[in-house]
């Protein structure tokens, strides 16, 4: 990544971005739909619109910040990105391609990607021709992902694969995915995964779509069956897919703090920036005279503060090396305890209403199908537990858990019963 | 365990806070905060004197007026400054003398602060703000002590004296304070109605007749305070410090950026609760470090208390609430500093989650070490008092959570 001595500096591309923004950027939506309210038509045209929304970017010099030049990137520092973030509020962008495609899986590529693999996604990422998707959990385990069954086989230049995927976000709109799948079942499941670059829609994968309680239809369950991908779509080293895999898992734990996409300033991880604010709630619900109300107000916007604020101070210590990269699960268990405490709030706020509403309180019976989706905000992206455990171990370095699996063939590992 | 360092401090702030570490460290061992138990000060005049000279009492009032900071931005270093008190509980009037001290720098004409900023800053001299009142007057940026012109003029002309009437409590130091600067509501003769005449301040030093001060219990054992009674007692015009009555009264309650006297105020109560977010979060620190070192070294069923996941998650969790306790003190230290438009808003809710979060990290570091943790013996106490403390004064959870609604409220109303 380029050194920030000899980039342009931050107060000119902030100039160069403001213009550019108010010249080619549709302003944003005052209060877009959220995505489960969507109708599948209008969700691939917006699918379709964020794909022009990234290539306005890519012409205009401002995607793909801090990739280099000659992947299609800008070239700049994770500063710049931040001047991005907060130079963009406002306006449209397009928000469909920044999690996962361009952190985890376009930063996954760049790291281990070959200079043929680079040259051949990166560009068209950057474009808005290639959306991607992450192939990597599965029905018989979701945090224990290097628990992988989905089995690749080789056959001569060729790969077979065989197995299930799932949580897979827009698989049925998106273009390609970054699968983890296990080589070898006669080491330890750590030394016996590699990883894969798939497209999505081509005979032998299987695409169906989860409802979610909240009637969202947008994560996917994919089943391959005799799916074959030639080697040169292959990641890192067969059966070192770890050393991958560890990186990966980095990049979704940091998606809170990450340089290498669009997350609006004042926005935070898990939060819908365009989501009714507490004191909207509160004043829909007719309770802003209500002094318990009033300090349940005033709570909420407290902890999205300490959210905000805490989770940029976790970054700052990260890119300044005053905290080891494990730190980033400090970040997400802060947000991820604070979200939950907003859901329950608006759900207090909203009273009633948010469990049988007229048509003009339809805001707070949102309030309550966000609580029914409340654990989302603990369990997305690895959960809560999981950086638990990451920050006592390996930040803390506290004993590890003991496990059943690290020193025994995978074949050999007690496994869940198949539940679907 | 590695302390956690500040990614956001220079080099010149990192060794200023080593220094008053060092000092207290040196100074203030737990040992003698448990001797400063029955002490009625609670700390020595030769070791507030020797943290002034540490730069403790002056880096809020400019270096024209002979004070000074190390980076420019003198509450942000006082910040740094207060954390080590939360971190070592340590005695001595920090926040209430700042809070003197940068008032009169401020608002103070040319002579009170030529005669009253060299003694507050040597620390010859302690002021304390006489700002809270007992009830029915506990309420964040409620006023009921009463300043009446006495000569009967009260547009702010008056070159009388001004008769003070009323309560203030808990005033920090109250014992030992030399000079009090006294929040009060202006009332005239013919209007009775306290609202309408707005606040004004006075400087009253402590031996004037009519004030009395009478030792509380407290909380904390090596912080005082007292309830310091004002029965008629007058002052002279000389005394009152910024404008009279020029603005209304209950500003703290909306944060609202006003000017005068109001506007004063509001200031002031920032500042306290800069240092009270600082303090909260080197309390916090310091129980988490002592829980560390706990976990680690503590064995049961033949495993160190470390490696049970149950306690590792809630570690981490509390670990946490730490990055956030650091993060909203230092951005309520900047805005308060910069004197941004968002200073209310960023106090009132480090406030409302510091108020909650340290007291929680406290009590489940409690937990953690079981019967020792409840003892006198142990240290989690001093850390667990001044936290609590500090939670409770200059507004509780629930003034700066009603506060910041408001502050919202207004912020909307004024299309920000």
């Amino acid at each position: 990544m380029a050194e920030a001595t000899d980039v342009e500096d931050l107060a000119s591309f902030r100039d160069r971005l403001r213009g550019w923004l108010k010249e080619n950027m549709p302003p944003a939506d005052a209060r877009p739909a959220p995505y489960h309210q969507l109708s599948d038509a209008e969700e691939l045209a917006q699918v379709a619109h964020h794909r022009e929304l990234q290539r306005m970017l890519y012409d205009g010099g401002f995607a793909g910040i801090i990739f280099p030049k000659e992947y299609g990137g800008a070239g700049l520092t994770p500063a710049h990105q931040q001047v991005l973030n907060e130079e963009i509020v406002g306006y449209q962008y397009p928000a469909r391609f920044q999690v996962p495609t361009f952190s985890p899986c376009a930063a996954v590529i760049y790291e281990f990607g070959t200079e043929e693999q680079k040259r051949a996604h990166l560009p068209k990422i950057l474009r808005g021709e290639e959306i991607w998707m992450q192939f990597l959990s599965e029905p018989g385990g979701g945090s224990d992902v290097a628990g992988a069954q989905t089995t690749a086989l080789r056959d001569g230049d060729e790969w077979v694969l065989n197995g299930s995927k799932i949580w897979t976000t827009g698989a049925w709109w998106a273009d390609w995915g970054l699968c983890l799948a296990r080589t070898n079942w006669d080491v330890p499941k750590h030394r016996g995964l590699s990883v894969f670059m798939l497209r999505i829609h081509q005979p032998g994968i299987e695409v169906h779509r989860i409802e979610m309680l909240n009637g969202s239809r947008e994560f996917c369950q994919e089943f391959l069956t005799d799916l074959r991908i030639p080697d040169t779509d292959r990641i890192g080293e067969v059966d070192a897919g770890w050393t991958v895999g560890t990186r990966w898992m980095y990049h979704e734990k940091s998606l809170g703090i990450s340089p290498y996409f669009i997350r609006p300033a004042g926005s935070m991880r898990g939060v819908n920036p365009w989501a009714p604010t507490p004191l909207a709630v509160a004043r829909q619900a007719g309770r802003l005279a209500d002094p318990q109300a009033r300090q349940l107000v005033g709570e909420a916007h407290a902890l999205k503060l300490a959210g905000q604020e805490g989770s940029a101070r976790i970054a700052r210590g990260i890119a300044a090396k005053h905290l080891n990269d494990q730190a980033a699960g400090l970040s997400r268990i802060l947000t991820g305890l604070i979200n939950t405490q907003l859901a329950t709030i608006n759900l207090k706020l909203a009273g009633a209403s948010a469990v049988a509403w007229d048509e003009e309180d339809q805001m707070l019976g949102e309030m309550g199908v966000e609580f029914l989706m409340r654990q989302v905000r603990q369990i997305s992206g690895g959960t809560i537990e999981m950086s638990r455990n990451g920050v006592s171990e390996r930040f803390l370095g506290m004993p590890r858990e003991a496990r059943r699996d690290n020193d025994i063939a995978f074949r050999e590992v007690p496994r869940s019963a198949p539940s679907r | 365990m590695k302390l956690d360092l500040n990614p956001d401090l220079s080099a010149e702030q990192a060794f200023f806070a080593e220094t008053t570490r060092q000092f207290l460290d040196d100074k203030v061992p737990t040992s003698l905060l448990r001797e400063l138990r029955g002490d009625p000060a609670g700390f020595g005049r030769d070791f507030w004197r020797q943290g002034a000279d540490l730069g403790w009492t002056s880096l809020l009032v400019p270096e024209a007026d002979g004070g000074g900071s190390v980076s420019g931005q003198g509450l942000e270093d006082l910040a740094l400054v207060a954390f080590e008190f939360g971190r070592y509980a340590a005695p001595g009037p920090l926040t209430t003398a700042n809070v003197v001290t940068a008032a009169v720098a401020r608002s103070g004409t040319a002579q009170q602060k030529a005669e009253l900023l060299p003694g507050l800053m040597s620390g010859d001299r302690i002021g304390s703000w006489a700002y809270a009142e007992p009830r029915p007057f506990e309420r964040l940026g409620a006023v009921g002590l009463r300043a009446r012109p006495s000569n009967g003029h009260s547009n702010g002309h008056s070159n009388g004296q001004y008769v003070l009437t009323g309560h203030k409590a808990p005033v920090e130091s109250a014992g030992q304070a030399d000079l009090f600067l006294v929040t009060a509501l202006l009332v005239t003769e013919d209007n009775e109605d306290p609202g309408t005449g707005g606040l004004a301040q006075f400087l009253v030093p402590a031996d004037t007749p009519g004030v009395s001060v009478r030792p509380m219990r407290t909380l904390d054992i090596s912080r005082r305070y007292g309830h310091v009674v004002f029965d008629d007692a007058a002052v002279p015009a000389s005394a009152v410090l910024g404008e009279v009555g020029a603005a209304a009264s209950g500003a703290a309650a909306s944060g609202a950026a006003a000017g005068g006297t109001a506007g004063d105020v509001e200031r002031q109560l920032q500042i306290a609760l800069v240092i009270q977010l600082a303090e909260l979060t080197g309390a916090m620190d310091r129980g988490l470090e002592l829980t560390t070192e706990w976990l680690f070294n503590r064995y049961s069923f033949g495993r160190p208390l470390a490696s049970y996941q149950a306690l590792k998650h809630r570690f981490a969790d509390m670990r946490a609430w730490l990055e956030a306790a650091h993060a909203l003190a230092d951005a309520a230290a900047r805005h308060v500093q910069e004197e941004s438009g968002r200073a209310g808003e960023y106090v009132s809710a480090g406030k409302s989650v510091l108020g909650v979060a340290a007291l929680e990290v406290l009590q489940e570091c409690v937990q953690f070490h079981g019967g020792i943790g409840v003892t006198f013996e142990h240290d989690l106490h001093l850390y667990l008092r001044r936290a609590v403390v500090d939670a409770q004064l200059y507004g509780t959870v629930v003034d700066h959570r009603e506060r910041l609604t408001t502050i919202l409220e207004s912020v909307e109303g004024s299309g920000g």
